[in-house]
C-alpha cells in the first residue's frame, strides 16, 4: 500500500542573522525529518515553540520549499508551490491553522467561504456548490440560519467550525491542523475535537495534527512524533508513547503536564529552556537539559532506533530492540 | 485566619453591559486562591476592578478592601501605593509588560526606587538578588539586556521579580504560564509555589486551565457568566465538583491517562452578557436544568462540605466524582420545586 503522505529526510534552513548587522546564522528549523502517514490515520505532532513543528506542517502540504529531502503524496513527488499543478493538488490536501478569524475574510458571509474552494476547483454545478455548501455547515454542525452570518457574529467555535468546514469543501484526503484548537475554551474545544474525532471516522481523513497540548493530541492521534529542535526525537503508537515513553525529553514533557490530582512534587521539572535552533548544542541537541547525559551525547547525533513495536526514540542511553522480536 | 483583602458585591460595567454581577470573595493571609472559568467569565475583570486599573468606560460598585484600607474609589495615590507595593500583578504576556527599550536591571531597579525607595548600589544588589531568586542564570551578566535578548519564561520570571520588588502580601498572577511551553510552564508553576511558601505570600492564580490550579493552590473559585457558581478547597471541588459546570469543565478535559475516547463537550457557548439568560446564566446549556432554573437564579449558599454552590439541581453530594459517567436526571425522578 502506498502511503497517503511521506517525507524523507526533509531540511529547511532559514538564513538567520547574528544582530541587525551581524553575520548571517543559518537556522535549520527541519533537520532531516522522516515520517509517513496513511489514508485514514492520525499522526500528532508535539513540541515547544521552535521546534520545527509548524514550519514542518507547511513543508508537508509544499507550502513551504524543501531544502533537502522529499515530499511524497499519494507515492508522487509533491509539484512546486504555486504551480498550476500543486494548485490542484490542493483540493486533496488542505490546512486548519490555530486562529480562524485571521484565516477568514471579515467581508464574507461564512457560506461564501465554504463555496470558496469549490469555485476555485471548479467543482459541479452552482446547485450543487448551493447543496454541498449546506450538507458542510451541516456535518461541522453549523446551523443553515447562519449561512448569511458573518465571522465576526459567530464565536471562537463556530469559525474554527467554518474554517473546518472550507477546509473538508473539496474532499480532502490529507488534512494539515496546527494547532486548531489552542485558542478555545476548554468546553468549546472538546466540541472541535469531538468533530475532528468523527470526521475521521466518517470521512476517512488522514490528518496530521500538529499541537503542544499533549491531552488532546493523545485523545485525537493514532501516532505521535515529538519534535526537539528540528529533529523527531521520538515516535510511536499514542497510547504506547504516553503510557511508556523512552525518550528523556518526552518523559518530561508528558511529566509537565499539569493535571487535576497530580501533585507538583511528583513530576520531572527539565531544567533549563529549548536552546536557540540557530546554537544547536554539539551532539544530541537536547543534552544540556538531559539527566542522562554523558559524553556519547555531547559527541554524537543519536539517530532514531527502534526500542518498542512501532516505537521508536533517538536517544543514546535507550535500550534498543532487536528488528527480529518483530510484533 | 485573619482576610487580607475583602470584596463585597463587586459589580463592573462596559458601557451600561453588567459583566460582573455582584462578587463576594475573600484572600487570607498567605493563601493561595485559583479563579477559574472560561474566556468573558469575569475572573480577570474582578481583579483589576478590585485595583482600580479598568478604563474610564467601566462602571465599577461594591467594596474592596486591603485589610483595613478601604480600595474602592480611593484616590489614585492610595491606590497607586497599594500597587504594586502590597498586591502586585502578573500577566499571560510577559514580553508586552516589560519595557522593550529599557535594560531590565534599569526596570527592577525603577520597581525598588518606587515600591522600596532602594537607590544605587543598594537598588542593584537587591535586583540582583531577585534575578538570583526567579531563577535567572547568570544574572549579573544579564542585568543589562534588554527584553527582547530574554526568551518568554526568562521574561515571565522578570516579571516576578519585579512584582516581589515591593514585597507585597497578595501576588495575583493572570493566566502566568498561558503563553508558555509546557515544560517552561511547570517550571515558572513550581518557582511560584515555592516564592509563596518563602515569602509567606498570599497568591489568586487565574486561570482557564485546571490542572494548573490545582498544583498550585489551596482554595479554588469557580466563574461563569460574571457570577461565582462554585466555592471551596482544591481537593473538595476537584474530588467532588457539584455544579454542572465545574463537572462539565473536568468532562471536557482530554486525559492523559485511560481510555481515549470522544470527550464530553459542554453544548452551547457562554452567554453574551447583553443577553443573559433570566434564571441562571449556565441553564441553556445544562443538562441537569428544570423549568425552575429558567426562571431563577440560585444564590451562592454554603454547603455542609464547605464549600458554596449556586444551583438549584446539583450533582448529588456522593456521587459526583469527575471519572463516573455523568449521571442522567429526569424531571421524573426528582420533582420540580415551583
Amino acid at each position: 500500500m502506498t502511503a497517503l503522505l511521506e517525507a524523507r529526510d526533509l531540511v529547511r534552513v532559514y538564513q538567520g542573522r547574528k544582530g541587525l548587522f551581524g553575520a548571517a546564522a543559518p537556522v535549520r528549523a527541519v533537520d532531516g525529518i522522516s515520517l509517513t502517514v496513511n489514508a485514514g490515520e492520525t499522526l500528532g505532532i508535539v513540541g515547544e515553540s521552535g521546534s520545527g513543528k509548524s514550519t514542518l506542517g507547511r513543508m508537508l502540504l509544499g507550502v513551504d520549499p524543501a531544502q533537502g529531502g522529499q515530499v511524497l503524496f499519494k507515492g508522487q513527488p509533491m509539484p512546486a508551490a504555486a504551480t498550476p499543478e500543486w494548485r490542484a493538488l490542493r483540493a486533496d490536501m488542505q490546512m486548519v491553522y490555530q486562529d480562524p478569524l485571521a484565516a477568514l475574510d471579515r467581508r464574507l458571509t461564512i457560506a461564501a467561504q465554504i463555496r470558496e474552494p469549490l469555485e476555485i476547483h471548479r467543482t459541479g454545478t452552482a446547485a450543487d456548490r448551493t447543496a454541498r455548501v449546506a450538507q458542510l455547515m451541516e456535518s461541522v454542525g453549523l446551523r443553515a440560519d447562519q449561512a448569511d452570518r458573518y465571522p465576526h457574529e459567530l464565536s471562537g467555535g463556530q469559525r474554527q467550525r467554518v474554517v473546518i468546514a472550507r477546509a473538508l469543501a473539496t474532499s480532502p484526503d490529507l488534512l494539515v491542523c496546527d494547532e486548531p484548537v489552542s485558542a478555545l475554551d476548554v468546553s468549546i474545544q472538546a466540541q472541535v475535537v469531538n468533530l475532528l474525532r468523527d470526521l475521521q471516522a466518517r470521512e476517512g481523513l488522514g490528518m496530521v495534527f500538529i499541537s503542544h497540548d499533549l491531552k488532546v493530541v493523545r485523545n485525537l492521534c493514532d501516532r505521535v512524533a515529538v519534535m526537539y529542535l528540528g529533529r523527531i526525537v521520538e515516535e510511536g503508537p499514542s497510547e504506547r508513547l504516553f503510557a511508556d515513553p523512552q525518550h528523556p525529553y518526552t518523559r518530561a514533557l508528558i511529566s509537565s503536564v499539569p493535571e487535576p490530582g497530580r501533585a507538583l512534587d511528583s513530576r520531572v521539572i527539565l531544567q533549563g529552556e529549548p536552546p536557540n535552533p540557530a546554537r544547536r548544542p554539539r551532539g544530541c541537541a537536547f543534552h544540556p537539559r538531559c539527566s542522562l547525559a554523558t559524553d556519547v551525547c555531547r559527541d554524537q547525533v543519536p539517530q532514531l532506533a527502534r526500542v518498542a513495536p512501532g516505537q521508536t526514540a533517538a536517544c543514546h542511553h535507550c535500550p534498543v530492540t532487536p528488528d527480529v522480536r518483530a510484533a | 485566619m485573619t482576610n487580607l483583602v475583602e470584596i463585597r458585591d463587586l459589580r463592573v460595567a462596559f458601557d451600561g453591559v453588567p459583566v460582573l454581577h455582584g462578587i463576594d470573595l475573600d484572600v487570607a493571609r498567605g493563601e493561595a486562591l485559583g479563579l477559574v472559568g472560561e474566556s468573558g467569565c469575569g475572573k480577570s475583570v474582578t481583579w483589576l476592578a478590585a485595583l482600580g486599573l479598568l478604563p474610564g468606560k467601566a462602571s465599577v460598585s461594591g467594596r474592596v478592601t486591603l485589610e483595613q484600607t478601604d480600595l474602592s474609589g480611593a484616590p489614585r495615590d492610595r491606590l497607586e501605593r497599594v500597587r504594586g507595593g502590597r498586591i502586585a500583578m502578573i500577566f499571560q504576556d510577559p514580553s508586552s509588560a516589560l519595557n522593550p527599550v529599557l535594560k531590565v536591571g534599569r526596570q527592577l531597579v525603577e520597581a525598588l526606587r518606587l515600591h522600596r525607595g532602594l537607590t544605587g548600589a543598594a537598588a542593584k544588589a537587591e535586583a540582583l538578588r531577585l534575578m538570583d531568586l526567579v531563577g535567572i542564570p547568570d544574572a549579573r551578566g544579564r542585568f543589562t539586556l534588554y527584553p527582547h535578548e530574554f526568551s518568554g519564561g526568562q521574561c515571565q520570571r522578570i516579571m516576578i521579580a519585579m512584582a516581589l520588588a515591593g514585597e507585597p502580601d497578595l501576588l495575583i498572577a493572570d493566566e502566568p504560564t498561558t503563553a508558555l511551553d509546557a515544560t517552561i510552564q511547570a517550571q515558572i508553576l513550581d518557582l511560584l509555589a515555592r516564592l509563596r511558601r518563602e515569602m509567606n505570600m498570599a497568591m489568586v492564580f487565574i486561570s482557564h486551565d485546571l490542572g494548573a490550579v490545582a498544583q498550585v493552590c489551596e482554595r479554588v473559585c469557580v466563574m461563569y457568566a460574571g457570577r461565582i457558581v462554585e466555592e471551596g478547597t482544591v481537593s473538595t471541588l476537584f474530588d467532588r465538583p457539584r455544579h454542572p459546570y465545574t463537572r462539565g469543565l473536568f468532562d471536557a478535559l482530554p486525559r492523559l491517562h485511560g481510555p481515549r475516547g470522544a470527550l464530553t463537550p459542554i453544548p452551547g457557548t457562554v452567554p453574551d452578557p447583553r443577553n443573559l439568560p433570566a434564571g441562571c446564566a449556565f441553564a441553556p446549556r445544562c443538562n441537569r436544568a428544570q423549568g425552575f432554573c429558567q426562571r431563577n437564579r440560585p444564590d451562592l449558599l454554603r454547603q455542609r462540605d464547605g464549600r458554596a454552590l449556586a444551583c438549584a439541581y446539583p450533582l448529588p453530594e456522593d456521587d459526583a466524582a469527575p471519572d463516573a459517567t455523568a449521571p442522567r436526571m429526569t424531571a421524573h425522578q426528582e420533582g420540580c420545586p415551583t
